[in-house]
């Protein structure tokens, strides 16, 4: 148990100190997590809505990969992004392998069948009427779409907590392609795993406690955006 | 008096897969009127609405607005910014009554001082105004339809399609919204297509009357002539023509005939109106509030057919009660509840049920019967 109170205790001096370099890799965490939760965001919902508003054949496959994605295994990703990204493979000329981009293009492709997969959900859920209703009071196509959004936005805000959650938590794609380099790449999770290995359990703990207020916030404040105005 | 064509479909069909769903060769919409879509579920009321209103494409046919076919998408946005449409379902927006009101205007590009004089109107005119602040999800099913019911209005439309706008709600809300549409559309002469499988409703709301059965309109005319003089059995049941009786004619003239029914094991006769000939079989209609009940058979009454027999069921519709009877026949009549306590009317009690000849409708005549 001493381990454990002793670790909180210095992890609190550490995060009252604002040290330096705790800051910047939390700084970095947001931004990268940040980054790719609203690439996925963009792709993940227009994939949703493509799939909502059309019938073609194939479609349910597609949900059904679609589905499988959700679940997809960080390294496994971490995997497959770094061999694209290596000095000699397809994307290889791009040069960002163990750079943030790198780690956000993974963790994009780890949220963005998260984001799809609830928000097809969440846009087949509206009543099956309501696109008609919607182009009958004469809205065109885009308007349509913005409209069955906007009612949807409930589930779509979870969509979007669940994607960030996803990928702010998430260690082995971002120690693969990111390399965990000191002020280059090195984030919240990386730096947990590599404090603890190292018996740091102070710098741990606080990196950890980091972690938790981080996703706690910003699902708060999601939290918050999707309850408005709702009453019981 | 004909006013202009303000719908036309022509040769229209829809299939679904390769089975086909809707079959109109052609289907008129003058300015003004209100013309009733009647049939069961599955008779394609819903698809022939949806086609008419822009909101499904037709897999062969066209449909013109003012005199111009409605070309592809481009052609049927702009008809859809004109004309709007009401479902059975509520269908609001997660927001207040007042931004649902609003919603079609503010897609038609109004600003919010533009749409706020006509929201407040339209929810005054029916009965919205306390509730403006509301969240739709908190309103009743009654309260919610009224809502949409002024978010169509609101928008002046053109034409205004309602597909079995009331058919979700309680008995009374029914009531009461029937009746305040049936003013608006009056007071406006908004023209209007409503889809509906009650007849009451249908007699209350429309001017014109389409009876539809399996994707195609096997009747069409005015209401008065189609509740009256259904053209087949089909179209008699549905329009609450309950009675129908088969017979062959064994008198006729001067516009008036005999036809002998089956009675049980023996016959009886009835009077009708009608040029047949005799020896034709002929199938005719009595609509149950057009027959009277009394206890003793009276010679002076007016009533032509008049055919003792006893009360089978007794079945409570609204303000009146339907009486069925055995005369030899299946025979329904409407009483009050005044004459039901009167002629003290339960099953098994004897009855004599008369009604004139010129109640009884011609539906069909079958064989050519001899040459007169």
């Amino acid at each position: 148990m001493d381990l454990i109170w002793e670790g909180l205790r210095k992890a609190l001096e550490l995060l009252l100190a604002l040290d330096p370099e705790v800051l910047r890799i939390t700084w970095l965490s947001l931004q990268v997590s940040g980054v790719a939760t609203l690439i996925s965001l963009a792709l993940g919902l227009s994939v949703a809505v493509a799939l909502a508003l059309n019938e073609f054949p194939g479609k349910r496959l597609i949900i059904a990969l679609l589905n499988t994605g959700m679940g997809l295994p960080p390294v496994v990703v971490g995997l497959f992004v770094t061999v694209l990204l290596w000095r000699n493979g397809p994307l290889g000329s791009l040069g960002i392998l163990y750079t943030p981009s790198a780690m956000i293009l993974a963790q994009a492709i780890i949220a963005s069948p998260i984001i799809a997969g609830i928000s097809l959900a969440a846009l087949q859920h509206l009543p099956p009427g309501l696109r008609l209703q919607i182009l009958a009071l004469g809205a065109s196509r885009p308007q349509m779409v913005w409209l069955l959004i906007k009612e949807a936005r409930l589930p779509l805000l979870a969509a979007v907590m669940a994607g960030f959650g996803g990928v702010i938590s998430e260690v082995g794609a971002s120690i693969m392609v990111g390399g965990n380099i000191k002020g280059q790449t090195r984030v919240l999770t990386t730096a947990t795993v590599m404090e603890t290995g190292k018996g740091n359990f102070d710098v741990a703990i606080a990196l950890s406690l980091i972690l938790l207020v981080l996703a706690f916030s910003v699902n708060a404040l999601l939290t918050h955006l999707q309850q408005r105005g709702r009453r019981p | 008096m004909t006013r202009e064509r303000i719908l036309e479909a022509r040769d229209l069909t829809v299939h679904r897969g390769a089975v086909p769903v809707l079959d109109i060769p052609e289907l008129d919409l003058r300015v003004g009127e209100v013309l009733a879509l009647m049939g069961p579920n599955g008779a394609g009321k819903t698809t022939l609405m949806l086609t008419l209103a822009g909101l499904l494409a037709p897999s062969s046919g066209s449909v013109s607005f003012r005199g111009s076919v409605l070309q592809a998408k481009a052609g049927r946005e702009a008809f859809r910014r004109r004309t709007t449409m009401v479902f059975q379902d509520p269908l609001l927006f997660d927001a207040t009554v007042a931004q649902n009101i609003a919603s079609g205007l503010k897609l038609r590009g109004l600003s919010a001082t533009e749409r706020k004089p006509k929201v407040e109107a339209w929810a005054q005119r029916l009965g919205l105004g306390a509730l403006l602040d509301r969240p739709a999800h908190q309103l009743s099913g009654g309260e919610a339809q009224r809502t949409a019911l002024a978010r169509a209005f609101v928008l002046d439309p053109e034409i205004l399609f309602l597909d079995e706008p009331f058919s979700a709600l309680d008995p009374q809300a029914r009531e009461e919204l029937t009746g305040d549409l049936g003013h608006l559309l009056a007071e406006t002469g908004t023209t209007a297509v409503i889809a509906t499988h009650d007849q009451g409703e249908a007699a209350r709301l429309a001017h014109r009357l389409a009876v539809m059965k399996e994707g195609r309109i096997i009747q069409r005319g005015g209401l008065r002539k189609v509740t009256n003089h259904p053209e087949d059995p089909f179209v008699a049941a549905f329009v609450g023509m309950e009675t129908l009786l088969k017979g062959q004619v064994v008198d006729c003239g001067e516009g008036l005939f005999t036809m002998r029914v089956r009675k049980g094991t023996g016959s009886g006769e009835v009077m009708a109106p009608g040029e047949v000939r005799p020896g034709q079989t002929v199938l005719v209609g009595v609509r149950p509030e057009h027959v009277a009940l009394s206890l003793h058979s009276d010679k002076g009454s007016s009533a032509r057919n008049a055919f003792p027999g006893a009360v089978t069921k007794v079945i409570p519709r609204g303000p009146f009660f339907k009486i069925e009877l055995d005369c030899g026949f299946f025979l329904t009549a409407f009483v009050t509840a005044q004459s039901l306590s009167e002629l003290e009317l339960r099953p098994g009690r004897p009855v004599v049920a008369s009604f004139k000849a010129t109640s009884v409708h011609l539906i069909r005549r079958e064989g050519l019967g001899p040459e007169v």
